[in-house]
C-alpha cells in the first residue's frame, strides 16, 4: 500500500512538472508570436515538439517485461488510468467533428454525447470489474477461459472469433484516427498528407513498439492533459466573451435563448427568404432535367457551348469566359453521369432551401410521422453508441492495469469524469460558435469578411471547408450563403475567436494527441490479439516469453503499416466509419461478455452462436441499407439508419446465445467455477 | 464435518454477495435506462419546461444524462466497495 502511494505521488509530481512545462512552452511562443515569428513555424513547432515528448516517454518506458508489456504492470493508479482511458477514448471524431456534428444538426447530433457516456455505465457496471478479477491479458483471453469446450479445454474457436471480431473493429477505427493524424498534420504544416501520415505514424510506433500498454499508459495521460488544455481555452475564450463566464458549461445557458432568438429574426428575414428561394429554384432547375433525360443533357451541353461561343464572339471580360469554359468542362460527359451528378445537386440545393431549424427543437421535420423515425432513430444510435462503447476492446483491456478490482470500478468513474470536461463543452461549444457566427459573420458586408474565412476556404481547393458565395448578389453576408464542413468548425474556433494563432496551433496538436492516443491503444489490442491469442495460445504455446513480446512488436510494426496505408486510400468520412465500428462490436462481443459473466449457463455452443449471428445480422443489414456499402434506403427496416445497425445485430447475438446455449449440454465444471471466481470479491 | 460447515457457509456468503451485487446493478441499469430513454422519447413534449435557461430536453441530453451516468458510476464503486468490505470482515470472523 505505501509503494502504491509512492508511486502515485511520484506521478503527480511528473506531472504536474509536465503540465508547467507545456504552460511555459505555450507562453513562450504566445510571446515569439508578438515578435512576428512565421505562422508555419508556430505550427511545426507545436507539431515537432509533441511528437518528441511522446517518443521520448516511449523510450523512458520502453520495455521486454510481458506483464509490463501487455498490461502496464498492474499498478497504474484508478486516476492516472482513467485519464489514460480518456485519452484512449477520446478520438479524432470526438474532438474534431463531433462539435461541428452539433453545429449543423442541433439536438440531434446529442446521440453521439448520451451514447458515448452511457455506455460507461455498462462498462462499470457488466463487465470492467469482473474482468479484472479475471486478470489475464485480452479480451479474448476472458472469453476463451470462460466459454472453453472440448477435450483441451481451450476454447480456440471462440477465442479465433473473438481476435476477429477484435481486429475488425479496432481497425475501421484505426484507420479513421491516422486519416485523422494526416489531415491535421498536412493543414498545420502545409506537409503532403501521405507525409502527413507517416509522421504521426513514426510517433505512434516509437511509443508502443518499445513499451506496450506501458509506454502507451504514460503517453496518454500527457496527451490527455494537452487535450484537454487544448479543447477548454478557446470555449473558456468564448464563453467570456459571449456570456462574461469563464465556465462554458455553465455560460451557454444564457447564451442558448439569444441563440433562438437570433434564429427566429433570421429566419424572418426576406433577405434571408432571397437565397432560399434562389436554391429552391436551383433544385428545381436539376429536377426538370432528371426528368427530361437523356434529351435535356444535350440540350444543356449544347446550351453551354452556345452560350461560350456568344461570350467570345461578344469579347465578354475574360473572367466570364473562363467561367463558362469551364462549366463546358465540368459539364457531365453521358446522360448517366447527368443523372449521379444532378440528383446529387438537387439533393444540396433542397438541402440549402429548407428553413432554419432552431437549435434545440428534437427532431425536426415536416409532419409528426417522419420526426417519430428521426426519433426512433436517435434512440437507436444512442443504443449502438452506449452498447458499443462498452464491447471496444481497446477500451475494455484498460480494466486489466490497474492493482485491484476496486480501483478498476474508480478508474471508470474517473475515466468519465475526464471525458465529461471535454464532452459537457463540445455542446457549448457548439452553441457558441453558432452564436458567434449568425451574429458576427451574419450581415457583415462581403468586403469586410474575416482573414479566417479565407485562409480555412482555400487550404483545401477540391472541397472547401467553408465557403461563402454572394448567391443573391447584395454584398451582405446571409446565413443561407454559408457552407460549414463540421471538421473545420474546433479547428477555427480560435481565429472564430479572435485569439492569437499560438491558440490554433495548440488545437491542432490537440486534435493530433487526441488522434495519436486513440490509434496507440487501437494497435496494441489488434497486435495484442494477433501475438498472445493467435501466436501464444493457439499456434506456440510453449513460446518463451522474450519471444511473445518480439512477436508483438513485430506484429504491431505490420499492422500500422497496412493501418497507414489504408488510411492513405482516403476512404469514406471519419464518422460514418467509426460508427460502422461501434455497431459490430456491440453485436459480436457484448452479448458473449455480458452473458459469460451473468448467466452461468451460456456455454460454447451458445457463445459462438451468438457471436456469428449478432455480427452476420449487422454486417448483412449495413450491406443492405447502406449506400456506401452498395445497399440503399430501400433496404431499411423500420427506417432505421444502417449506421445503427447493431440495434438488430445486438438482439440477434443475445437470442442465438439464450437459445443455442439452452439446447446444447450444459458448460463445463471448469467454466461455471470461473464464473463463481470472477463473482467473488478479492 | 466441521471443515464441509465451513465450506457451506463459505458458500452462502458468496451467495448472498452475489445477490446484493446482483440487486445494486440492477437497480443502477433501471435508473440508467429510464433517463436515456425518457429523455429522449419524450423530448417533443417536454420542450416548454425550463432548467436554469435551457430547454429541459436539450439539458438534459447535453449535460443532465451524462451527469447522471457520472452518478451511478460513483455509486456503484462507493456500495461495492462497502459490499466487498462486509463480505471479508464476515470472512475473518468466520476464520477466527
Amino acid at each position: 500500500m505505501t509503494t502504491q502511494r509512492a508511486f502515485f505521488v511520484r506521478l503527480r509530481k511528473y506531472y504536474l512538472l509536465f503540465t508547467g512545462g507545456f504552460a511555459a512552452f505555450l507562453v513562450a511562443l504566445a510571446m515569439l508570436e508578438q515578435e512576428g515569428m512565421p505562422r508555419v513555424w508556430i505550427g511545426y513547432l507545436f507539431m515537432f515538439a509533441t511528437i518528441i515528448l511522446y517518443a521520448t516517454i516511449g523510450v523512458i518506458s520502453r520495455t521486454s517485461n510481458v506483464t509490463e508489456y501487455y498490461v502496464a504492470g498492474r499498478r497504474v493508479p484508478a486516476v492516472f488510468n482513467g485519464m489514460a482511458t480518456a485519452a484512449d477514448w477520446i478520438s479524432a471524431a470526438s474532438f474534431i467533428s463531433l462539435a461541428g456534428g452539433l453545429y449543423l444538426n442541433g439536438f440531434d447530433g446529442l446521440a453521439f454525447i448520451m451514447g458515448w457516456t452511457g455506455g460507461y455505465c455498462l462498462v462499470a457496471l457488466l463487465i470492467a470489474p469482473y474482468l479484472r478479477k479475471f486478470g489475464q491479458y485480452t479480451i479474448p483471453d476472458f472469453l476463451a477461459a470462460r466459454y472453453a469446450s472440448g477435450a483441451d479445454g481451450r476454447g480456440a474457436l471462440v477465442r479465433v472469433l473473438a481476435v476477429g471480431a477484435t481486429i475488425i473493429v479496432s481497425f475501421t477505427y484505426v484507420v479513421a484516427q491516422i486519416y485523422a493524424v494526416g489531415l491535421i498534420a498536412s493543414r498545420f504544416t502545409g506537409v503532403d498528407f501521405s507525409v502527413g501520415i507517416f509522421l504521426g505514424l513514426a510517433s505512434i510506433l516509437v511509443c508502443s513498439f518499445l513499451g506496450g500498454m506501458r509506454a502507451i499508459t504514460w503517453t496518454q495521460v500527457a496527451q490527455y492533459i494537452i487535450i484537454v488544455v487544448a479543447f477548454l481555452i478557446p470555449a473558456m475564450w468564448l464563453s467570456v466573451k459571449h456570456a462574461d463566464n469563464p465556465v462554458p458549461q455553465i455560460a451557454y445557458g444564457k447564451v442558448l435563448p439569444q441563440l433562438s432568438a437570433r434564429e427566429h429574426r433570421l429566419e424572418q428575414d426576406p433577405k434571408e427568404q432571397e437565397v432560399r428561394d434562389i436554391y429552391a429554384q436551383r433544385a428545381r432547375n436539376y429536377q426538370a432535367g432528371i426528368d427530361g433525360l437523356p434529351a435535356s443533357w444535350e440540350q444543356g451541353r449544347q446550351a453551354a457551348q452556345k452560350q461560350l461561343d456568344k461570350l467570345r464572339q461578344r469579347n465578354a471580360s475574360l473572367f466570364d469566359i473562363r467561367n463558362a469554359e469551364r462549366y463546358l468542362l465540368a459539364y457531365p460527359k453521358s446522360p448517366d453521369e447527368a443523372r449521379t451528378l444532378w440528383e446529387n445537386a438537387l439533393a444540396v440545393n433542397l438541402k440549402r432551401a429548407e428553413p432554419i431549424t432552431p437549435h434545440a427543437q428534437p427532431f425536426p421535420a415536416p409532419d409528426r410521422a417522419q420526426s417519430d423515425i428521426k426519433r426512433n432513430n436517435f434512440l437507436a444510435l444512442v443504443f449502438c453508441m452506449m452498447l458499443g462503447t462498452a464491447a471496444l476492446p481497446h477500451i475494455l483491456m484498460r480494466s486489466y492495469t490497474t492493482p485491484s478490482v476496486h480501483e478498476t470500478r474508480v478508474s471508470v468513474f474517473w475515466t468519465l469524469f475526464f471525458i465529461l470536461l471535454i464532452y459537457l463543452t463540445i455542446p457549448a461549444l457548439a452553441v457558441l460558435v453558432k452564436y458567434d457566427i449568425y451574429s458576427a459573420l451574419v450581415g457583415t458586408q462581403y468586403a469586410q469578411l474575416p482573414t479566417w474565412v479565407s485562409y480555412w476556404a482555400n487550404v483545401d481547393k477540391l472541397s472547401p471547408l467553408i465557403s461563402i458565395v454572394d448567391v443573391n448578389r447584395d454584398g451582405i453576408v446571409q446565413l443561407a450563403e454559408i457552407v460549414i464542413d463540421p471538421d473545420v468548425l474546433v479547428l477555427a474556433t480560435p481565429e472564430i475567436a479572435g485569439l492569437p494563432y499560438v491558440i490554433s496551433g495548440l488545437v491542432a496538436a490537440g486534435g493530433l494527441a487526441a488522434a495519436l492516443s486513440t490509434a496507440d491503444g487501437l494497435l496494441l489490442a489488434i497486435s495484442n490479439a494477433l501475438s498472445h491469442d493467435i501466436y501464444y495460445k493457439v499456434v506456440d504455446p510453449t513460446a518463451s516469453t522474450q519471444k511473445r513480446v518480439t512477436i508483438s512488436k513485430l506484429l504491431l510494426l505490420a499492422v500500422a503499416f497496412i493501418a497507414a496505408y489504408a488510411a492513405s486510400q482516403k476512404p469514406a468520412d471519419i464518422l460514418s466509419l467509426v460508427g460502422i465500428a461501434f455497431s459490430l462490436a456491440a453485436s459480436t462481443l457484448f452479448p458473449a461478455l455480458v452473458l459469460g459473466v451473468f448467466w452461468r449457463r451460456a456455454n460454447h455452443y451458445g457463445a459462438v452462436a451468438g457471436m456469428l449471428a449478432g455480427f452476420g445480422v449487422c454486417l448483412y443489414y449495413m450491406l443492405h441499407a447502406s449506400p456506401l456499402l452498395g445497399g440503399g434506403p430501400a433496404g431499411q427496416w423500420f427506417h432505421i439508419a444502417p449506421i445503427a445497425a447493431g440495434i438488430f445485430g445486438v438482439p440477434a447475438g443475445l437470442l442465438a446465445n439464450l437459445i443455442v446455449s439452452c439446447i446444447t449440454p450444459p458448460p463445463a465444471r471448469r467454466c461455471v467455477g470461473l464464473v463463481d471466481y470472477i463473482r467473488t470479491p478479492e | 464435518m466441521d471443515k464441509s460447515l465451513e465450506r457451506s457457509a463459505l458458500l452462502a456468503r458468496r451467495a448472498a454477495h452475489w445477490r446484493a451485487t446482483r440487486r445494486l446493478t440492477a437497480i443502477l441499469l433501471l435508473v440508467w435506462l429510464l433517463t436515456g430513454f425518457l429523455t429522449v422519447f419524450y423530448a417533443r413534449e417536454l420542450l416548454h419546461l425550463n432548467l436554469f435557461g435551457w430547454p429541459l430536453p436539450f439539458y438534459m441530453a447535453a449535460q443532465g444524462a451524462s451527469l447522471i451516468y457520472l452518478a451511478i458510476i460513483g455509486l456503484y464503486a462507493w456500495r461495492m466497495r462497502r459490499l466487498d468490505q462486509a463480505f471479508r470482515d464476515a470472512i475473518q470472523e468466520q476464520q477466527a
